[in-house]
């Protein structure tokens, strides 16, 4: 089992990477894009084979540690 | 007075901030981030770096060590704490001051002379700086961009928590003069409480002429005096 966290800038926050890298894509010829948000994933291997307790667990350490709520969101998937 | 100035895995201001408090004739000690007591002193500084190699975030596993339990309940009892540059980083993600500090605007480390604004003097920080001077400062970060929501922003302002802006070496505040993006062009917030401050700039690396500026010292001379008005109240 194991866990799948997407950490992204809030849309409020100014992301000069995410500007940056959108830039570049104009630059390279990609049309059609209209913002990019960069952000972080991390891939977190479980022991155990409780899946909700490992929900529960891990959205506490996300919201607390792995992510900063002020400047930050985040996706949490658990999976086999 | 004595100094507490913590000291994590990869802090690199920790024996600036010790010799600037001895430059102004007052004793200071590293108190390693493993440490459960700060000594018995009488403020802590919080010093820059990268604490742990800034990993995950600016400041996000410095704010669980050992010591940092130390930090909370010695400004939760009202103790003078400064942060600086990732000082204020570790300050704001242990929720001890508002806001964070995100990637600059440039995404450029900006490493230069800056000019600072005292917001307010109402501040054990900021209480002997003559309100007409303007700092000049040293900054030296990539993450310094200060970013709170609205409310936390009105907050700030309703309670007289900004205490530096950057400004241009005519003291206007200006976008030009921001060196990172920060919202108001923020350099330095304290608590509600007035006794937990963070800026980025670096005031231990201007204490005497011979550096370039010793504006540093009106930062720390102003904790000091604060410190000793304090003391013979805590006597009494």
């Amino acid at each position: 089992m194991k866990a799948k966290i997407v950490i992204t800038p809030k849309k409020a926050v100014l992301d000069p990477q995410g500007k940056t890298v959108q830039n570049a894509l104009a630059y390279l010829g990609y049309q059609g894009v209209s913002a990019v948000h960069v952000g972080k994933y991390l891939e977190v291997e479980l022991t155990g084979t409780d899946a909700a307790a490992a929900r529960q667990a891990l959205d506490e350490a996300c919201h607390r540690f792995l992510s900063n709520p002020v400047i930050e969101d985040y996706r949490l998937e658990i999976v086999e | 007075m004595h100094f507490a100035v913590l000291q994590f895995p990869a802090s690199n201001c920790d024996q600036d901030a010790v010799h600037a408090v001895r430059v102004l004739g007052h004793t200071a000690a590293c108190v390693w981030h493993k440490e459960t007591s700060l000594g018995g002193a009488d403020a802590v500084i919080v010093p820059g770096g990268f604490s742990y190699g800034d990993y995950l975030r600016t400041g996000a596993i410095a704010r669980f060590s050992p010591v940092m339990q130390a930090v909370q309940t010695f400004a939760a009892a009202g103790g003078l704490v400064i942060g600086i540059c990732n000082g204020f980083q570790i300050l704001c993600e242990a929720g001890l001051l508002p806001g964070a500090l995100i990637r600059n605007r440039s995404l450029q480390f900006r490493c230069e002379y800056v000019f600072l604004k005292t917001a307010t003097t109402n501040s054990p920080f900021t209480h002997r700086i003559p309100p007409d001077q303007w700092l000049r400062l040293p900054i030296a970060h990539g993450e310094g961009c200060y970013f709170a929501d609205e409310a936390t922003l009105a907050s700030l302002r309703a309670h007289d928590q900004i205490l530096w802006q950057y400004c241009s070496a005519g003291g206007e505040i200006t976008d030009g003069a921001n060196p990172n993006g920060s919202l108001l062009n923020i350099a330095g917030v304290c608590n509600e409480a007035r006794n937990v401050a963070g800026l980025m700039p670096h005031p231990e690396r201007a204490c005497e002429p011979i550096l370039g500026s010793d504006d540093g010292r009106l930062v720390f001379a102003s904790m000091i005096a604060a410190l000793e008005n304090r003391r013979p109240a805590a006597a009494a």
